[in-house]
C-alpha cells in the first residue's frame, strides 16, 4: 500500500493530500511512504513567509503563487494556522485568500491547524515539506503566523525565509520582532499603500544595521560573506577586476521591499528576490550548508521529542517516582537519584526505534 | 495520533447570503472541528478542487439563490469522478421540501433547512462520517 | 418636594416592593432584553426622561431633529408607498405580476434582478448556470428592459430597483425605456439601492474595489442632480446589515456610517452637499421587538439630521431629512408554520409605520421558503392595508413620542449609534473599517450570539425551537422553470446577430478610455445602453479598468 501510495504521489494529489492526513496524525503508517519518497526530495526551493496577525502573509502568497505560475513553476502552499485552545477546533482561513488557483493544476494548497502538538507541528510540517518536494512542486510557501517559537521553528528550516511588515501597529518597529529579524531572508513591508510604510522600511533598515555592526548572529551576514567571495572568485578566473569591498560583504544587508499585495503591487521584484536568494545558495553551497545544519536540528528535535515521549511512558513514571522517593527518605541525595535515572533513561534511550 | 474532523464549508453560487454559512463555521470550529470556508461565489470545480487537496471529511455546502439544483448535483459528480465517495455532503439553505429526495438521490447526505440548530448539523456530521476521523 | 423627588421617593419604594415579591416568585427570566438583546428594566417612569429636552431631541414633525416624523403631517396627508419587491423569471413574467400588483392596489413598484444581473453577468455566461431568473429578473440588454415595463407609464409610477454594483446600468436601460414611451428623465420617479458599501458587508453582490465603485455613485450622484431630478440617487441600506445579524444599534450606526462615506465622497467629487442630499434616500429593516424598531427609527432621523447639520453645514431642510423605505425582516420568519410568520409581518408592519416609515415592503408568509405566491403576496399587501386604514396608527403623528419606554430606548440607540460612528471615524470612515473587516466582524459576533441564544432556548421563536408541531412540508409554493436560464441565452444570441454590433463596439471603446480618466460615466452608459450592448458587455468594460473586489472573510 505504501509503496503504492509513494509511486501515486506524483501523479495523483488526492494520494498526495491522503498522505499529508497521515503527517498530521502522526500515523507511524506514514514513515514507510515517505522512506519510499526520500530520493525524490532535496530538489524544491522552500520558502517560508512569516509575520504577525493579518499583515497580508496569504494575500502575498496568493500573489506570489501567481507570479511563479507565470514563470512555469509548479507551486505548493502549506498554510498553518492555529487551533484553539479550548475547543481545538480551528478556523483555516488562509486558502481562502487563494481560491482563484483551486482549479490550476500545478498548484496544490493545504491547510494545517497547529493542534495540541508542541515540537509536533514543526515535524508535520517539515514532513508536509518534503511530501510536496517530492511530488515535484518547484516551490514550497510554508506560511504561518509569526508569534510563536514553534513557528518560527518552521519557517526557518525554509531555504529562504521572507519576513512581512506592516505599517501601523502601533510601535512600529515591533513589527519585526527582535529575535526575528534574525531569520530573515528578505524583508517585505506590505500595505504601502497605509500611511507609514516608507518609515518600516528605513526602520527596518536601521535595525539590521545595528544588529550587524553589534556582530548579531544573522542567516543572511554569512550568506552575503560567502557570495562576496564566489563572486571575487568568479571574477578572477574570469580574469576581470571587481570592486574590492573592505568588509568582505559583512555589512551588506537583505532587501526591504515594498508591497500591496491586494493590488499586487511590487510582488514581481519580491519574487525576482526570492529566486535570486535561491540562486546565491545554490552558487554558494549554502544551499547545502542550510539544509545540513536543518536535518540536524529536526534530528535533535526528533531526538527530544522521542525522550520527551518515552519519559511520560508507564516505565520511565515508576523509575521517576522511585528515584522521587529515594530523595524524600533521604535514601540518596537529588544528584545521586538525577545520574540514576539519568543513566536508565539513557540506556533505554538508546534502544529506542526511530519514529 | 491526533485526529480531528476536517470540514469545507462552501458557498457555491452568486448568492452573498453567508450569515450561516459562517455562523455554522464557527460552530464547527467551537465543536472542535477543523474548517476550511471557501468564501462566496465559488464553482463546483473550485469547491472539489479545495476539498481534495485539503482531505476533508465533509463538504457542508449552503446555498440560498434557488440554483441548488444545478450546483449540488453537479459537485457530486465531480467528487465522484476524483472517487471522492468517502466524503460526506450536505447542504444547506432555502431549498423547498420538494428538491430534498432528488438532491439526496444525487448523493447530498442530507439538507439542513432554515431553522435547523447547528448542533443538530454537527451531531448528524458526527453520526454519518464516512470515514472514520 | 419637587415632582421628580417625589416620583423618586415612590420608585425607590416600588422597587423594594419588586424585589420582595421577586424574593419569593423569581421572576421568568434572570435577564429581561429587547430583541437585540439590550437590557430592558422592569419599568420605565418619568425618572428615564427627565434629562432629554422636547424641543431640542424631539421637537415637532418636518422640524429639526425630525425625530418624530420628516413632514410636518406624516399620514395624515399622505400614506406611506406600499410597494412590493417583486420580479422573477423572464420580464414578460415579471410585467405580469407588476401589472396584478398594481391593480391590488400597491402604489409603487419594486424591482428584483437575479444574481447574474445583479453581479453584471449575462445570462449565457458561465457563472450564472443555474441563477439564471431565481432570485429575480433577468436583464441583459434594454430590449429585456423595454418589456420588463411594457403597457406601464414610467411618468405614473415610481420605481425601485434593487440594483447596485451595475446600478449606473440599469437605470441607463430605464431613462432609454422612458425615452422611447415619450417620457423626459425629469419626469421619472423612483430610487435605484446603489449602496455598495453594504454590499461588502452584507449581501455580496459586489463587482469592483471600493474606489471605482464610488467613483461609480458619484457620477450618478452628479447626473441625476442635473437630469433626472427626481430620482432618490441611493438607498442607504441597513435593511441587509440587520439580515447578517447585527442588532438594531449596528443597524443605524453601520448604515449611517455609510451615508457619510458616500456625503464625503461627493463633496469629494466637487458637488455640493445641498445638491445631491435632498436625493439620499434610506432603507432598514423592521423586526419583532415593536418598541426597539419604534425607538430605532427614530432615533436614525435624530441622529442623521444632527450629521448633515453639523458634521456637513448642509442648509436645505431637505438634505437634513432622512426619508427611508423599509422590509419587514426577511430573517425573523421562519420555515415551520409558516402562517405564523403573516403575525409576525404584522407587529413589524405596525413598528415601521409607527416609526414614521415612507414605504414598506411587507414579507409574504412563504419567503423562507421559497418566491412567494399570488395569495401570500396579497395577504402581506392586506396587512400594510388593515395597518394603514383600521389600526388608528396613522390618525396622529408619532404616538408612541412620550413614553418614558421609547424615548430613553431612542436616546440608548441614538448613543450607541454615535460610539460606533466615533470609532469608524477613528479608523479612517466606513470604508476603512469596512477593508479592516471591524464591521463585518461586529455584525457577525452579534449573529453569531444571537445563534447561540436560540440554540440554547434563551431565546425563543415559536414554532421553531418551542411550540413545534409535526407539519407536512408546505405545498404550492413558486418555482422557476429551469428552461428561463436556455430562453435569455437564446434572446441574447437573437439580440447579438440583429443589433448593429459596430455601433455596440464603439461605445464600448469610448466607455473604456473615459473609465480611465474622470469624466462622468452616466453619458456613455446610457450612449451603450441605447444601441443594446448587454449588461455583461459594459460590466465586463469596467471590470478590466477598474479589477474586481476580493471579499474580505472575517471568522
Ligand atoms: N490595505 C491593504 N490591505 C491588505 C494588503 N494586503 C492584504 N491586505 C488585507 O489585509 C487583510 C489580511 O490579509 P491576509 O492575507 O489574510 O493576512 P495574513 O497575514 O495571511 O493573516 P493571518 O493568516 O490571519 O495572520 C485582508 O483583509 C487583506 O485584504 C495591502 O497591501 N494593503
Ligand atoms: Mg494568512
Amino acid at each position: 500500500m505504501s509503496e503504492r501510495m509513494a509511486l501515486n504521489i506524483l501523479d495523483n494529489p488526492r494520494h498526495l493530500a491522503r498522505l499529508i492526513t497521515m503527517i498530521e496524525r502522526q500515523d507511524p503508517a506514514r514513515i514507510e511512504v515517505l522512506k519510499a519518497l526520500h530520493d525524490k526530495t532535496g530538489k524544491a526551493h522552500v520558502v517560508g513567509i512569516t509575520g504577525p496577525p493579518g499583515s497580508g502573509k496569504s494575500t502575498l502568497t496568493d500573489k506570489i503563487i501567481g507570479e511563479l505560475r507565470n514563470r512555469g513553476r509548479r507551486v505548493a502552499v502549506v498554510a498553518i494556522d492555529p487551533s484553539s485552545p479550548f475547543t481545538g477546533g480551528a478556523i483555516l482561513g488562509d486558502r481562502i485568500r487563494m481560491m482563484r488557483h483551486a482549479t490550476d493544476e500545478g498548484v496544490f494548497i493545504r491547510s494545517l491547524a497547529s493542534r495540541g502538538h508542541l515540537g509536533g507541528l514543526s515535524r508535520a510540517a517539515a514532513e508536509t515539506v518534503r511530501a510536496l518536494d517530492a511530488a515535484a512542486y518547484d516551490t514550497v510557501i510554508i506560511e504561518t503566523v509569526g508569534v510563536g517559537q514553534s513557528e518560527i521553528d518552521i519557517v526557518r528550516c525554509a531555504d529562504t525565509v521572507v519576513l512581512v511588515a506592516v505599517p501601523g501597529l502601533g510601535d512600529d518597529i515591533q513589527a519585526i520582532k527582535a529575535g526575528v529579524m534574525e531569520i530573515g531572508d528578505i524583508f517585505c513591508v506590505n500595505k504601502a499603500d497605509r500611511d507609514g510604510a516608507e518609515r518600516v522600511v528605513r526602520e527596518t533598515r536601521a535595525m539590521m544595521e545595528t544588529a550587524i555592526m553589534n556582530g548579531a548572529n544573522t542567516r543572511f551576514s554569512g550568506l552575503y560573506k560567502a557570495v562576496y567571495e564566489h563572486t571575487v572568485q568568479q571574477a578572477r578566473l574570469r580574469g576581470e577586476n571587481v570592486q574590492e569591498d573592505p568588509h568582505g560583504g559583512a555589512l551588506r544587508i537583505p532587501p526591504v521591499l515594498l508591497t500591496i499585495a491586494e493590488q499586487g503591487e511590487g510582488v514581481s521584484v519580491l519574487v525576482d528576490e526570492i529566486l535570486a536568494h535561491h540562486a546565491m545558495l545554490s552558487d554558494t553551497e549554502w544551499l547545502l550548508k542550510h539544509r545540513h545544519e536543518n536535518t540536524m536540528w529536526e534530528l535533535r528535535n526528533a531526538v527530544a521529542d522521542n525522550l520527551l515521549g518515552w519519559l511520560d511512558n508507564a516505565n520511565a513514571h515508576s523509575q521517576l517516582a522511585n528515584a522521587a522517593e529515594a530523595v524524600l527518605h533521604k535514601d540518596t541525595d537529588y544528584y545521586q537519584a538525577l545520574a540514576q535515572v539519568q543513566e536508565g533513561i539513557i540506556a533505554a534511550g538508546l534502544r529506542l526505534v526511530s519514529d | 495520533m491526533e485526529q480531528k474532523i476536517r470540514v469545507l464549508v462552501a458557498k457555491p453560487g452568486l448568492d452573498g447570503h453567508d450569515r450561516g454559512a459562517k455562523v455554522v463555521a464557527r460552530a464547527f470550529r467551537d465543536a472542535g472541528m477543523e474548517v476550511i470556508y471557501t468564501g462566496l461565489r465559488q464553482t463546483p470545480e473550485q469547491i472539489v478542487n479545495a476539498a481534495l487537496q485539503e482531505d476533508v471529511d465533509v463538504v457542508a455546502m449552503s446555498i440560498l439563490s434557488g440554483a441548488h439544483n444545478h450546483l449540488f448535483p453537479r459537485v457530486m459528480e465531480l467528487l465522484r469522478e476524483k472517487n471522492m465517495d468517502d466524503v460526506l455532503v450536505i447542504g444547506g439553505g432555502v431549498i423547498p421540501d420538494e428538491d430534498i429526495p432528488g438532491l439526496k438521490a444525487a448523493g447530498i447526505a442530507e439538507i439542513f433547512t432554515p431553522g435547523t440548530a447547528t448542533g443538530t448539523t454537527i451531531e448528524f456530521i458526527k453520526n454519518n462520517l464516512k470515514r472514520k476521523a | 418636594m419637587n415632582e421628580i423627588e417625589t416620583i423618586q421617593q415612590a420608585n425607590t419604594a416600588y422597587e423594594a416592593g419588586v424585589q420582595k415579591a421577586a424574593a419569593r416568585f423569581p421572576e421568568r427570566k434572570k435577564m429581561f432584553t429587547t430583541g437585540s438583546n439590550a437590557p430592558v428594566n422592569t419599568l420605565y417612569t418619568p425618572l428615564d426622561t427627565k434629562d432629554i429636552n422636547y424641543v431640542e431631541k424631539i421637537g415637532f414633525p418636518g422640524e429639526y431633529p425630525y425625530t418624530r416624523g420628516v413632514q410636518n403631517t406624516m399620514y395624515r396627508g399622505r400614506l406611506w408607498t406600499m410597494r412590493q419587491y417583486a420580479g422573477f423569471s423572464t420580464a414578460e413574467e415579471s410585467n405580469k405580476r407588476y401589472k396584478f400588483l398594481l391593480d391590488q392596489g400597491t402604489t409603487g413598484l419594486s424591482v428584483a434582478f437575479d444574481l447574474p444581473t445583479q453581479i453584471g453577468y449575462d445570462s449565457d455566461h458561465a457563472l450564472s448556470q443555474g441563477e439564471v431568473g431565481k432570485v429575480g429578473v433577468a436583464i441583459d440588454s434594454l430590449a429585456d428592459m423595454e418589456i420588463l415595463f411594457d403597457g406601464i407609464p414610467l411618468d405614473k409610477v415610481s420605481t425601485s430597483m434593487t440594483i447596485n454594483a451595475p446600478a449606473s446600468v440599469l437605470l441607463a436601460m430605464y431613462i432609454a425605456v422612458a425615452e422611447k414611451q415619450g417620457v423626459k428623465p425629469e419626469q421619472l420617479n423612483g430610487t435605484i439601492q446603489n449602496d455598495i458599501l453594504k454590499e461588502y458587508v452584507a449581501r455580496g453582490t459586489y463587482i469592483f474595489p471600493p474606489e471605482p465603485s464610488m467613483r461609480l455613485i458619484t457620477d450618478i450622484f452628479a447626473y441625476c442632480s442635473k437630469d433626472v431630478p427626481n430620482w432618490n440617487t441611493i438607498s442607504i441600506s441597513g435593511y441587509h446589515i440587520r439580515e447578517a445579524g447585527s442588532t438594531a444599534s449596528q443597524e443605524v450606526a453601520f448604515t449611517l456610517a455609510d451615508g457619510i462615506a458616500y456625503v464625503d465622497a461627493a463633496i469629494k467629487a466637487g458637488l455640493s452637499v445641498d445638491d445631491f442630499a435632498p436625493r439620499l434616500s434610506f432603507f432598514f429593516n423592521s423586526h419583532n421587538d415593536l418598541f426597539e424598531e419604534v425607538a430605532k427609527f427614530r432615533a436614525a432621523r435624530r441622529v442623521w439630521a444632527s450629521i448633515m447639520k453639523n458634521r456637513f453645514k448642509a442648509s436645505n431642510p431637505k438634505s437634513l431629512m432622512l426619508r427611508f423605505h423599509t422590509q419587514t425582516g426577511g430573517s425573523t420568519l421562519t420555515a415551520q408554520q409558516p402562517d405564523n410568520n403573516i403575525v409576525r409581518v404584522a407587529i413589524q408592519t405596525l413598528a415601521a409605520v409607527l416609526g414614521g416609515t415612507q414605504s414598506l415592503h411587507t414579507n409574504s408568509k412563504d419567503e423562507a421558503l421559497a418566491l412567494p405566491t399570488e395569495a401570500s403576496v396579497r395577504i402581506a399587501l392586506r396587512t400594510q392595508q388593515i395597518v394603514a386604514y383600521e389600526s388608528g396608527a396613522t390618525e396622529t403623528i408619532d404616538p408612541l413620542a412620550g413614553s418614558y419606554y421609547v424615548e430613553s430606548m431612542t436616546d440608548r440607540i441614538e448613543k450607541e449609534a454615535l460610539e460606533y460612528i466615533a470609532r469608524i471615524d477613528s479608523m479612517g470612515g466606513a470604508v476603512k473599517a469596512i477593508e479592516r473587516g471591524y464591521v463585518q466582524q461586529e455584525i457577525q459576533d452579534a449573529a453569531y450570539s444571537y445563534q447561540m441564544d436560540i440554540e440554547s432556548g434563551e431565546r425563543v421563536v415559536v414554532g421553531m425551537n418551542k411550540f413545534q408541531i409535526k407539519e407536512a412540508p408546505p405545498t404550492g409554493l413558486l418555482k422557476v422553470d429551469p428552461i428561463v436560464g436556455e430562453q435569455q441565452s437564446q434572446k441574447l444570441r437573437e439580440l447579438r446577430a440583429k443589433r448593429d454590433n459596430a455601433a455596440v463596439k464603439n461605445s464600448l471603446v469610448t466607455l473604456e478610455k473615459a473609465a480611465q480618466g474622470n469624466d462622468n460615466l452616466m453619458p456613455l452608459i446610457l450612449d451603450a445602453v441605447r444601441c443594446y450592448a448587454t449588461l455583461g458587455e459594459i460590466c465586463d468594460i469596467l471590470r478590466g479598468i477598474f479589477g474586481e473586489y476580493q471579499q474580505k472573510v472575517i471568522l
